[in-house]
């Protein structure tokens, strides 16, 4: 079953065609990479998935609906989390506030009355829960990360958007970070923009090759190593 | 249970300005009641700039809205005052409603011009329309009418108790505001709002719901003046009305309840005092918010809680 899929998606900024993707479409349950060279129009494309701006044409569905014009929160609504490629969270706020804001927000629109408990879980699967009173601007970067994807887990969305996020990341943190990824997996879709090669060949299912604002290449991470034209894309032609 | 020692900490500082009426002076008693109905119109103010981080410079025009909503309904209906003060909080919440609709479309110092201009525009309405507004040397308010229950609003006492349950019932709603879900969401907005609409919030009815609950403030506050102090002018629909709450937050504390309290009275008696000293008493106002942003750049209570883990609301 497709999850989200867009077609003829297009966004320009003034005379520059950021994206132009055809096609594409993402299967419940997969984790999905998206890569390409700085500028590849990665973080807009998955910025028209999840709102944050709107397309200049084309078409978005989710779950079999058009949601090509609703608003970036009423995605959030309807199962779709991001997580930001700069960290912002809530640096004044203490761990626990910070994921208990989208703890709130879903448990609202399921109509319970569980947000403390989503929140304690949102903290206890990221492995922030000692620090859960701590603030979040005094933590460590790669904790503010970990934060970062907790407050997107505590939303419990169907798609899970993760723009760069073992960016700055240091190797035994990373390590921790594959494994959270797979265990978000069992009951999420993760689309996963990603510059480190070994987490994308550890971690995704299939690969999606953006180059200048189109879908370059798409397959398994056997087809996308052997694709002469996603060789060329990154190391030249 | 864990006593909760923020409520506990609120109740003692009404129960303690409630006693300031057997320890104060009259003249004193009389300048206290004048800084409580101030007061209740900044601790409005603060939930939407100190806890919404909207700075709006437009909030005179909705403590007039208070002040003629009730003035005009008692000279030109003939309602009582019971009737009249909610008459005043329902025009000025309407008026910010409005208001903020439009305004809110804009963000940063956009609405900060937006809002003054606004509240300019209202100001030169109140002038233009004289002949009803009086709007020039103002009406006042015939003291006879100026009574509800039988309490006569124009007596010190009666005066005192009033302003100091009108300030009561707005810091304890503005503390059960700002520590309830809504809360929560105003300061996620001050602090990221971006973050806080990929969180499924939209902000917008938030912030709106911001400006209209400061409106209601403003109005309670500018019809409680009315009624308390029986004029009605043009002259508090100016700019410095819509200045003096953003200085009696900023004193005493943006995004602690109870800094505007602390901010209105320190302001309040340091004019009061350099009034006796020199004509150019703003210009002390002007010298304490200099030292305020360079020692205390959150204000009194701000800088305090930052030494007390941050418990106070």
């Amino acid at each position: 079953m497709t999850l989200l899929s867009a077609r003829n998606l297009v966004k320009d900024f003034g005379g520059l065609r950021a994206v132009n993707v055809e096609a594409f479409d993402l299967p419940a349950g997969e984790i999905r990479a998206v890569i390409g060279p700085n500028g590849a129009g990665k973080t807009t494309f998955v910025s028209l998935l999840c709102g944050r701006l709107p397309p200049s044409s084309g078409t978005i569905r989710f779950e079999d609906t058009d949601i090509t014009r609703l608003p970036a929160h009423e995605r959030v609504a309807r199962g779709i989390a991001y997580t930001f490629q700069i960290t912002s969270i809530y640096p004044n706020l203490s761990l626990l506030d910070n994921v208990m804001l989208p703890a709130q927000r879903r448990a609202s629109l399921n109509g319970t009355a569980d947000a403390a408990a989503r929140a304690a879980e949102a903290l206890e699967r990221v492995g922030l829960t000692d620090r859960a009173q701590e603030m979040a601007g005094v933590q460590a970067y790669g904790h503010q990360r970990l934060l970062e994807v907790a407050m997107g887990l505590a939303l419990s969305p169907k798609l899970l958007i993760l723009d760069e996020p073992t960016q700055g990341l240091a190797e035994g943190e990373i390590e921790t970070f594959i494994a959270l990824i797979r265990d978000v997996a069992q009951d999420a879709t993760v689309l996963l923009i990603e510059h480190n090669m070994s987490v994308v060949m550890a971690l995704a299912e299939r690969i999606t090759v953006m180059n200048f604002g189109e879908v370059l290449a798409e397959g398994t991470p056997d087809e996308i190593r052997a694709n002469t034209d996603v060789q060329t894309a990154y190391l030249g032609g | 249970m864990k006593p909760d020692r923020a409520l506990l900490l609120h109740l003692a500082v009404i129960a303690a300005l409630f006693a300031m009426q057997y320890v104060l002076p009259a003249y004193h008693q009389g300048n206290l009641a004048r800084i409580l109905v101030l007061a209740t119109f900044a601790t409005g103010y603060n939930i939407l700039f100190g806890y919404t981080g909207l700075l709006s410079l437009g909030h005179a025009l909705f403590f007039a809205a208070g002040m003629y909503g009730a003035g005009m309904t008692m000279r030109f209906l003939d309602w009582p005052a019971l009737a009249a003060f909610p008459a005043g909080i329902v025009a000025a919440t309407l008026l910010a409603g409005m208001i903020g609709a439009l305004a809110l479309r804009t963000t940063g110092v956009a609405f900060m011009i937006v809002t003054l201009m606004f509240a300019q525009a209202g100001y030169l309405t109140i002038l233009y329309f004289n002949e009803f507004t009086r709007g020039d040397e103002g009406f006042v308010i015939v003291q006879a009418t100026r009574n509800i229950l039988g309490f006569d609003l124009s007596n010190d006492d009666v005066r005192f108790v009033a302003a100091w349950l009108i300030f009561s019932v707005g810091l304890l709603v503005a503390l059960a505001v700002v520590r309830s879900r809504m809360g929560r969401v105003l300061v996620a907005i001050r602090e990221n709002e971006e973050r806080t609409r990929m969180l499924g919030f939209d902000p917008f009815p938030y912030k709106l719901s911001a400006v209209a609950l400061s409106g209601a403030y403003a109005g309670a506050a500018g019809a409680a003046y009315a009624l308390l102090f029986g004029s009605v002018g043009a002259s508090f629909a100016s700019i410095q009305y819509s200045i003096e709450p953003l200085l009696f937050v900023l004193l005493g504390g943006t995004g602690v309840v109870l800094g505007p309290l602390v901010g209105a009275i320190v302001i309040f008696y340091l004019i009061e005092y350099a009034r006796e000293v020199t004509t150019a008493y703003l210009i002390v106002v002007g010298v304490a918010l200099v030292l305020l942003i360079l020692f205390a750049r959150k204000g009194v209570l701000g800088s305090l809680r930052r030494r007390t883990d941050g418990w106070l609301p």
